[in-house]
């Protein structure tokens, strides 16, 4: 079994979505852990819920990157863990400086909660070996600050380091190349606006969640022989 | 002259009613009394023209844990779960500022859920707005929109469902109506009911500021042209708070040292505190002094009825109170011993060591008068019944026709709306926004709930016993067409100033409709809100009697949606059209016309036609079913149509005019798809039921195809329908 | 217990913080506000860009360069500087 640990902080909603991702289709262990936390040794995968943590105020997840967990989190990336930032999570990522670039407010300034489309751009081996590239899935998304900004030289880098995961397949939020989902220069470490915990059981439709876990279970249990 | 300067008069009160307290009191009250008595003796607070019309409703059932008179009602759904359920309006203060109104709405029933012990899953919006053609609708439609989705989307509630009209009567006075339900242990529900003597008195969350206050007495009063600035100071609400109060008191709960617990609404800590210790059946003494505050120089008065936001009124067991305060502060929450419980049923409310308040809680919070008027119905009500459908002119191009109701904006898609809400949160939305009810599961039960919201108050306007029927009846319907049994209402009362004789006429005709629906149907009234006194200069609003409605899904991997599923399958219509055009949306699309005689719902009908489907869900024996409601028969077929991506040519056989087989909004009727084999057991089943069945055709090709006694009458290719229905409120906002 | 803000004390200085986004990053929220202008009949408006306003209420010790602690408190916290720019000036009492 491996353990995930997920990250609850004030103003956190996406935390038991997680939780029971993970523990009732990835069928692995789930553990919340409290803001505070100090200690995260413990756990194979970290990873930051949606949500609206601190209210989402000053910026979304301008707040959050002060929590002792949050800052725990960042020692773990170091060491090279895996962690998972989904919308709110992606936020607080681009906020720590785990990943680059910036999420502003969608385009059309309003919150959009819907399923779209996304392009595979790119398979490896933490979080979308179960994908090939150029394959379409369906995820939901629910945010309002989900626009990806990055400069021309972030972007040349991120494309040039094969960073980019995903995209999405029509503009939806005004994000700059379509970007859903980005990893870390040492690969890491993935932001990804859509939420694949909400796409993980059949009874709500939709399944394709599980490709982005199922790669990171894969790669957990590779690791580990 | 005296009596125009009379506190109480200014405050709101009647003469009569002033002199009510003095012999209650035995005295004259002072004046942080008498605010006290003007805030709980208003309308909004004290029920007091609508009180004695509520009676008539009925609210006990085998499900019901607790009706009309706590924080929510409460619904038995098995497995040791209850379903906390209510639905709240916040119309005054969303005219006004209309985006913190309707947040605030948000959080306020919210609150009244998790008041009761439930974790809220769910909120539901009903919401009705003038014409979207003024700078002024569209901005009130964009503010309220934006004000549910950005409180309930960061609380992390989804909203699963609602519902959206457009009438001109709204213009000036939107409603925003409120469901919240959720999800209890039955071993872990609260209370409202203050008790044990020595019990110290928590308030807990915001600070207290000089928000909305008189927010009470400022609903129940007309808004006029300068609505703007009768409110003394907007209600802010603050989701982020909202959300770690609802952690922290469902973790508070746990602890099992919660004796009592109410949220601060209207009328804030005088309601809170004076219905708590009322209801309990015993007195309270508070200190002032100890109400964190976030305004300088605030007076009893000011501190006794602010409605700042996010506040919660906890009783715990005496030696406790550290317990419950050291989960506050974990969630970063501020609680504080404000007062404790005594046994003489008193309120007494002190300031800097002086008792500036002291009145029977009995007598503030149950103590108001209630009015019961005499009603007449409105004098040109002959004349609006009456529709000649021979003197209208048949439509030239059918396509058109069908396409502009298609297109209306009672009629088309609100997913610009609810796309802003997030609906898919807490990983339980099976049927999601758009469909006939909404379904959510709950994890690791076999059972789900089903939520609906129906009001259609144009029928209403045209006869309100009738109407207030439909509203029922659809409600549960559209539960039915999920698969889920109807258990229970909450609805919410949307009506002009009750003094006028023709409001009380449609108030009182609305109620005995609910009440004689639901009595047939069997499904009790658990909770509500009145809301009174919309209306403007250009008169009140029509009568809109919300019905908030759950159902319960036995099994949840049995359920319906309405969408056609494959090429090939027989559609069928079960019910009977009876012609009936009265308040239709066609009528008003083709013709401009809100006239007529609404449909009349047959109850008994009407009851086995929902069981039928019920039965045919459970038995696997369909493959979608949807009701026909708003835009008729052709709307219905169109919109299961569309949510399949499937066309369909159906044949109808009638003697009516066309225009008229393809838009009455008869009530009483679906249709259902069906699989070639199962249609033999499907006809049977309906036979059983008594429901006429009529194969209207099949699913088949790419487009919209409706003949009418064997000629096409409309035919039009999906897509376009999808652009119409899609795109029709968009084009509305837009003016196209 | 009430917050004891005592404006006008002698010990006190506030930074009135701006924080705007870069100039060529797109303002969706200004474009809204200029269209907005713009069908209200306000042509001449060129551009608009929507920032933060932030009022920050600091003691005024001389120990402290409040202009270096103003300057690292909008740099690590109240702007992003991916996206945001600030400005900020400090008025004592």
């Amino acid at each position: 079994m491996k353990k995930f640990g997920i990250i609850v902080l004030p103003g956190s909603n996406c935390d038991s979505d997680c939780f029971y991702a993970v523990r009732d289709y990835l069928e692995q262990d789930a553990e919340y852990v409290w803001h505070e936390e100090n200690n995260l040794d413990r756990y194979d995968v970290l990873m930051i819920p949606g949500g609206f943590s601190y209210g989402d105020y000053l910026r979304p997840g301008a707040l959050a990157r002060f929590s002792p967990a949050v800052q725990n989190l960042v020692k773990e990336a170091e060491k090279g863990k895996l962690i998972i930032g989904i919308c709110n999570g992606f936020q607080i990522l681009t906020e720590l400086g785990l990943l680059p670039g910036a999420l502003m407010r969608n385009k059309n300034l309003k919150f959009i909660c819907k399923h779209v489309t996304l392009k595979v751009e790119k398979v490896c081996a933490p979080f979308t070996s179960r994908l090939r590239v150029g394959q379409r899935i369906s995820l939901p998304i629910a945010h309002k600050d989900g626009n990806y900004y990055a400069s021309d030289a972030v972007l040349e880098e991120l494309n040039r380091n094969e960073q980019i995961l995903l995209r999405y397949d029509e503009d939806v939020n005004g994000s700059v190349q379509g970007i859903a989902a980005i990893i870390s220069k040492e690969g890491n470490v993935l932001g990804m606006m859509p939420h694949p915990e909400r796409a993980c059981d059949s009874m709500l439709g939709n399944t394709d969640g599980m490709y982005i876990f199922g790669s990171v279970l894969d790669y957990l249990t590779k690791r580990g022989q | 002259m005296e009596n125009q300067q009379s506190p109480w008069k200014i405050l709101g009160l009647t003469d009569s009613e002033y002199q009510e307290i003095i012999k209650g009191l035995g005295r004259e009250p002072n004046i942080t009394e008498l605010g006290m008595f003007s805030v709980m003796w208003s309308e909004h607070c004290a029920y007091k023209n609508s009180k004695p019309l509520l009676k008539l409703l009925p609210s006990k059932g085998p499900n019901v844990m607790q009706g009309p008179g706590e924080n929510a009602g409460v619904l038995d759904i098995g497995d040791g779960l209850a379903l906390v359920m209510k639905i709240e309006s916040h119309n005054h203060p969303s005219a006004v500022e209309p985006y913190q109104g309707a947040a605030t709405g948000v959080g306020g029933i919210v609150r009244d859920i998790f008041a009761m012990g439930a974790r809220p899953v769910v909120l539901l919006d009903s919401l009705r707005f003038g014409p979207l053609n003024t700078d002024r609708t569209n901005y009130l439609f964009e503010q309220i929109v934006a004000g549910i989705s950005d409180y309930g989307n960061c609380i992390g509630v989804p909203t699963v469902g609602g519902e959206t009209y457009f009438a001109n009567c709204y213009q000036r006075s939107p409603l925003v109506n409120a469901l919240c339900a959720g999800i209890a242990d039955i071993s872990k529900l609260q209370t409202g009911k203050a008790s044990g003597i020595g019990n110290p008195v928590l308030i807990v969350g915001a600070t207290t500021g000089r928000d909305g206050i008189g927010g009470a007495s400022f609903a129940s009063q007309e808004l006029g042209e300068n609505a703007e600035e009768k409110l003394p100071s907007v209600q802010v609400g603050d989701p982020f708070l909202e959300k770690l109060l609802i952690e922290a008191c469902l973790e508070a709960y746990e602890t099992g040292y919660v004796v009592a617990v109410q949220d601060m609404g209207a009328a804030g800590i005088t309601s809170s505190a004076s219905e708590m210790a009322s209801h309990g059946n015993v007195g309270m003494e508070l200190d002032l002094d100890k109400v964190p505050l976030r305004a300088e120089a605030m007076t009893p008065f000011e501190i006794l009825i602010s409605e700042s936001q996010e506040r919660m009124l906890l009783v715990v067991e005496k030696g406790k109170e550290d317990i419950v305060k050291q989960i506050m502060k974990k969630w970063g929450l501020r609680a504080e011993v404000m007062g404790h419980i005594t046994d003489d049923q008193m309120m007494r409310i002190y300031q800097h060591g002086h008792m500036v308040a002291e009145v029977p809680a009995h007598l503030l919070a149950d103590g108001a008068p209630q009015y019961v008027r005499e009603g007449v119905p409105p004098k040109n009500l002959e004349q609006l019944r009456v529709l000649e459908i021979p003197s209208l002119a048949l439509p030239e191009d059918f396509n058109a026709a069908f396409l502009s109701v298609l297109s209306a904006p009672n009629v088309a898609s609100k997913s610009w709306i609810y796309q802003q809400f997030d609906h898919t949160v807490r990983t339980d939305t099976v049927i999601k926004p758009g469909m006939d009810a909404a379904l959510v599961r709950i994890k690791g039960k076999k059972q789900a709930v089903a939520f609906t919201t129906d009001c259609n108050s144009i029928y209403c306007f045209l006869d309100p016993y009738e109407g207030a029927k439909d509203a029922v009846v659809e409600a549960a319907r559209n539960l039915s067409m999920v698969g889920a049994v109807p258990i229970g209402i909450t609805d919410c009362l949307n009506f002009g100033n009750p003094e006028d004789p023709v409001v009380y006429w449609q108030m009182k005709r609305c109620v005995e409709g609910i009440r004689d629906a639901c009595e047939a149907l069997n499904i009790p009234v658990i909770s509500g809100n009145v809301s009174l006194y919309n209306e403007t200069e250009n008169g009140p609003i029509y009568p809109t009697p919300v019905i908030g409605c759950a159902g319960l899904l036995e099994d949840v991997s049995l359920f319906c949606t309405n969408s056609f599923k494959d090429e090939g399958d027989i559609i069928v219509l079960l019910g009977e059209d009876k012609g009936e055009m009265g308040g239709s949306e066609y009528i008003q699309q083709q013709y401009g016309l809100v006239k007529g005689v609404p449909p009349k719902a047959d109850l008994a009908m009407e009851g086995e036609l929902q069981d039928c489907v019920r039965t045919l869900i459970k038995s696997n024996l369909i493959k979608s079913a949807h009701d026909v409601s708003d835009g008729g028969l052709a709307v219905c077929l169109a919109e299961c149509a569309m949510g399949g991506q499937k066309g369909f040519v159906a044949d109808i056989e009638t003697e009516e005019r066309s225009d008229v087989a393809l838009f009455s909004e008869s009530q009483s009727r679906c249709i259902l798809s069906v699989e070639a084999e199962a249609l033999h057991d499907v006809l049977g089943m309906a036979s059983t039921f008594n429901i006429p069945a009529h194969v209207l055709g099949s699913v088949e090709g790419k487009s919209v195809v409706i003949n009418i006694n064997g000629r096409e009458i409309i035919n039009v290719p999906l897509e376009e329908c999808m652009r119409h229905y899609d795109q029709g409120l968009l084009w509305s906002m837009n003016g196209i | 217990m009430k917050s004891h803000v005592v404006w006008g004390a002698s010990n006190m200085a506030h930074a009135n913080v701006y924080v705007t986004l870069k100039k060529d990053i797109l303002d969706p929220q200004g474009e809204a506000v200029k269209n907005a202008l713009h069908t209200l009949g306000y042509k001449n408006v060129m551009d608009v860009r929507v920032g933060k306003y932030i009022v920050l209420t600091l003691e005024n010790n001389s120990e402290n360069d409040i202009n270096a602690v103003v300057e690292e408190i909008s740099k690590k916290v109240l702007s992003n500087p991916v996206i945001e720019d600030f400005s900020f000036d400090i008025v004592e009492d």
